[in-house]
């Protein structure tokens, strides 16, 4: 008896020292405020920047884009044959959904249909397409009727709506209904009981995940989560954001307004930087169907008028942050040139008084200007007021209508007169990974259809040049097509380029290894 | 006391029928698009029609009204257009903080203005009359979002006696509450404590002239009875109706408090909504204000039997 309990005494002692010798484990938790609360799910129905970063925490795509722009194996490795008529993807091993079943070949083929009906060039794609099919459970082959160069790179695409790969019972959810239940395969999973919408989003470590082994970069190569715990926490103060993150309330803010970034310059404890190289470029967009923009001539005047540089700086401020470029791709794409920068050279006086010019010569008698003003999205509320003035100056008479952002999001797809609720010209802004390729890009659809993103410009020629786009075979031959589409952009004023923004994150200094990316990442990331 | 209870609720259905159809046709007759918000901005406006066919959006407004009624009367209130979830569930998530801080407004309110009114009238026309009265127009003229970026910086950025943000439920301990929901339920008092002080003093100056004061004094009594038991109870009246009328407005003007200190409330959830222009969120949640602003009268109402004895309802 008092053998058994000294052995007794002992191995409670040994318990001890080893709970003692091992470090408590400890929950890591990272409290990050997004730009935008986190409202609908569904990533193949929203083009939102947050749904999409919400996208890739739960699902994942068959391909990955890498930060040379280049498609990479993700969930599938593929083989392209020599005729390039055939994509073999083969899924790899230890892919399973978050309620435990295997991903195979048909989850893809539903997932790739549902996502091809939301996505415009999704939509392209299949008109290429002859077969899509799982050839055995982890095997699925596309068959085109007719080469389609950019393939890899739309299954890989970052934005606007990413090809996410869903389990085949919801992807077969009936186009425009909304995806509500969050299984994915992705790094991380959903915690729907403590989700509100609007507020808070949780997502916890998926154990049963296997990152590839390449290196990470962008959505490509390893996903390793380093962190147990993120938590997304809507904040729609920008100065409450500051003030939690100061206090250690957050860890991250995904964009911080650049005015306050000054506040955060006397913190040591918190780091800010650009961890989205791609940035967004800001948009004024003609209504091309309605009196006075439905001559080229007055949109040209209105070209000149503007000026990159005064919009820039009312609208960010800090040069540090933004950048002027005739690029209608992004500054800094592999398509970018400078077509088109004639019509930003010269001060902006000289501009105005070309302006003044071709508006006497253009015939324009004097219609008002209906410009739609958003007053509640912080980085579209000065530029109409700034382009209204130049525009003035030049000679027009312009009319500001301030509403808010759903109200104009709303009106920009009627074309009726303005009268009756219509519009001439409105600012908006474009994440670069949603128009870096004239595959993608919305804005430069010259169709004029009535299903086309607002604004309906009509352009036979450059219509050509979208369709030459899609079986171009070399980048060389991409860019060449690429620059005579954007010297039409300009030329005809499809839209106003005002320049392009970046923007900035801030972190406590405790977060290791954020990564840059299209989106803002959570693996890699460590705490 | 039953009967008119039983009646004043009676005559609410017909109040919260006329609200219901007011809101209904307001949020029908406002522009934007509940699809548009789902889709995002690059949407198509063909993707936009298959959305607003799915939601039923395509729909006569008739049809959508009696559709939406019909489910009311089987107590479903629908379910967000934006986040498919059920609009009960969604208010039952936001609720709770909204209550806590108004209940927390006004019990500081409670606690504070009305010695400040009863103290401002006792030394009528002296120097704490005349703090008080300074300290309700700074209450009255200083917008609360002022008053709530004040406190966090004094409080909660350089003292650090206070979190500068956020919520937590009384179920993870009264601490922990506390000590979150006191800077936004003081910043959120603020303009209650100067609205009230003022009534408690005016109507206290009126009481305190009358002649059962100048009996309750002659006879000895000392001044904090005199004050607190006679004259407070007979000036309590209107004071009562500011305090309960204010309760409701509190509910439902919330918003600033909460987005500066990131309480998820009710009012923050309805401003999404409006933007989002998610129809059957608003509905709801204007039905529940309106019905809280119902219930909020008929208890003042009762409460003044219970502080007057001439008042009695038949």
């Amino acid at each position: 008896m008092k053998t058994f309990g000294l052995k007794a005494l002992g191995c409670a002692a040994l318990v001890a020292s080893t709970f003692t010798a091992l470090p408590v484990w400890a929950e890591t938790t990272l409290t990050a405020v997004m730009q935008a609360p986190l409202r609908s799910l569904d990533p193949h129905l929203s083009t939102a920047q947050i749904v999409r970063t919400h996208g890739f925490m739960v699902f994942e795509t068959l391909l990955g884009m890498d930060d040379k722009y280049q498609p990479q194996p993700q969930m599938a490795d593929f083989a392209v044959s020599d005729d390039m008529l055939t994509y073999t993807f083969t899924l790899r091993d230890g892919l399973q959904w978050h309620d435990g079943t295997p991903v195979v070949a048909e989850d893809a083929v539903a997932s790739i249909n549902r996502w091809s009906q939301k996505d415009g060039s999704g939509g392209t794609m299949m008109t290429y397409v002859e077969s899509i099919e799982a050839t055995s459970d982890k095997v699925l082959t596309i068959k085109l009727k007719s080469p389609f160069a950019p393939l890899l790179e739309l299954l890989a695409k970052p934005s606007p709506i990413p090809a996410f790969i869903m389990p085949k019972r919801l992807a077969d959810t009936p186009v425009g209904e909304q995806v509500i239940e969050m299984v994915g395969s992705g790094p991380f999973k959903f915690v729907a009981d403590e989700y509100r919408p609007g507020d808070q989003a949780v997502y916890v470590k998926n154990m049963d995940y296997t990152p590839r082994e390449e290196p990470s970069s962008w959505t490509a190569g390893a996903k390793v989560v380093n962190v147990d715990k993120v938590v997304w926490q809507a904040m729609p103060d920008m100065q409450t954001s500051i003030n939690a993150i100061q206090s250690g309330d957050v860890d991250l803010i995904e964009q911080v307004t650049i005015d306050l970034l000054p506040l955060l310059a006397m913190n040591d404890e918190v780091e800010t930087g650009i961890k989205n190289p791609l940035g967004a470029q800001v948009t004024g967009r003609f209504n091309h169907r309605l009196p006075p923009f439905d001559n080229p001539q007055v949109r040209k005047a209105v070209m000149y008028a503007l000026d990159q540089e005064t919009i820039m700086q009312t609208a960010i401020g800090n040069p540090d942050f933004f950048q002027l470029c005739p690029s209608i791709y992004g500054c800094e794409v592999p398509l970018a040139s400078d077509v088109g920068a004639e019509y930003l050279a010269g001060t902006a006086d000289e501009r105005m008084a070309k302006a003044k010019e071709i508006l006497a010569a253009s015939g324009y008698d004097g219609t008002p200007v209906l410009m739609m003003q958003p007053t509640d999205l912080t980085v579209l509320t000065t530029q109409p007021i700034v382009a209204a003035e130049r525009m003035r100056e030049a000679g027009f008479t312009v009319d500001v209508a301030s509403m808010d952002w759903s109200t104009l999001q709303s009106r920009k797809n009627g074309w009726q007169p303005v009268a009756d609720g219509g519009w001439n010209f409105f600012f908006t802004y474009w994440g670069v990974a949603g128009i870096w390729n004239p595959l993608v890009h919305s804005l430069i659809n010259g169709s004029g259809d009535d299903n086309s993103w607002a604004g309906w410009p009509v352009n036979a020629r450059i219509e050509e040049l979208r369709a030459a786009y899609l079986t171009a075979g070399s980048l060389d031959e991409q860019k060449e097509i690429a620059k005579e589409i954007q010297k039409i952009t300009w030329d005809d004023a499809f839209y106003f380029n005002a320049g392009e923004f970046k923007s900035v994150a801030a972190w406590r200094t405790e977060l290791k290894d954020v990564p840059a990316g299209p989106i803002t990442l959570f693996w890699g990331v460590s705490k | 006391m039953l009967s008119y209870f039983l009646r004043r609720l009676l005559t609410a259905i017909p109040v919260m029928f006329f609200v219901a159809v007011f809101i209904f046709l307001l949020l029908r007759l406002t522009p934007g698009d509940p699809a548009q918000a789902i889709a995002g901005d690059q949407a198509t406006p063909a993707q936009l029609e298959q959305i607003r066919e799915s939601l039923g959006l395509n729909e006569p407004l008739s049809t959508q009204f009696f559709t939406w009624v019909g489910r009311m009367a089987k107590g479903d209130f629908g379910q967000s257009l934006i986040s498919q979830q059920p609009v009960l569930q969604m208010i039952g998530q936001r609720i709770g903080p909204t209550i806590a801080l108004a209940l927390t407004a006004m019990g500081l309110t409670v606690l504070i203005s009305l010695p400040m009114g009863v103290l401002a009238a006792w030394r009528h026309g002296g120097l704490t009359d005349r703090a008080v009265m300074a300290f309700s127009v700074i209450g009255f003229s200083v917008p609360i979002f002022v008053i709530g970026y004040v406190l966090i910086g004094v409080f909660a950025v350089n003292l650090r006696w206070f979190p500068v943000q956020g919520y937590k439920p009384l179920a993870d301990g009264f601490w922990p509450f506390a000590h979150r929901i006191f800077l936004p339920g003081l910043a959120l008092a603020s303009i209650y404590i100067a609205l009230v002080s003022r009534m408690t003093r005016a109507s206290m100056l009126e009481v305190l002239r009358e002649d059962y004061v100048r009996t309750a004094r002659a006879k000895g009594l000392s001044e904090i009875v005199v004050l607190f038991r006679h004259a407070l109870r007979n000036a309590a009246i209107p004071i009562l109706t500011v305090v309960g009328t204010g309760f409701a407005m509190m509910i439902s003007g919330v918003v600033v408090t909460e987005t500066v200190f990131n309480i998820p409330g009710l009012g923050r959830l309805v401003v999404d909504a409006v933007l989002a222009r998610d129809y059957p969120l608003i509905q709801a949640i204007i039905l529940l204000t309106a019905g809280t602003y119902v219930v909020i009268n008929l208890l003042i109402d009762l409460s003044y039997a219970l502080t007057d004895p001439r008042i009695r309802y038949q």
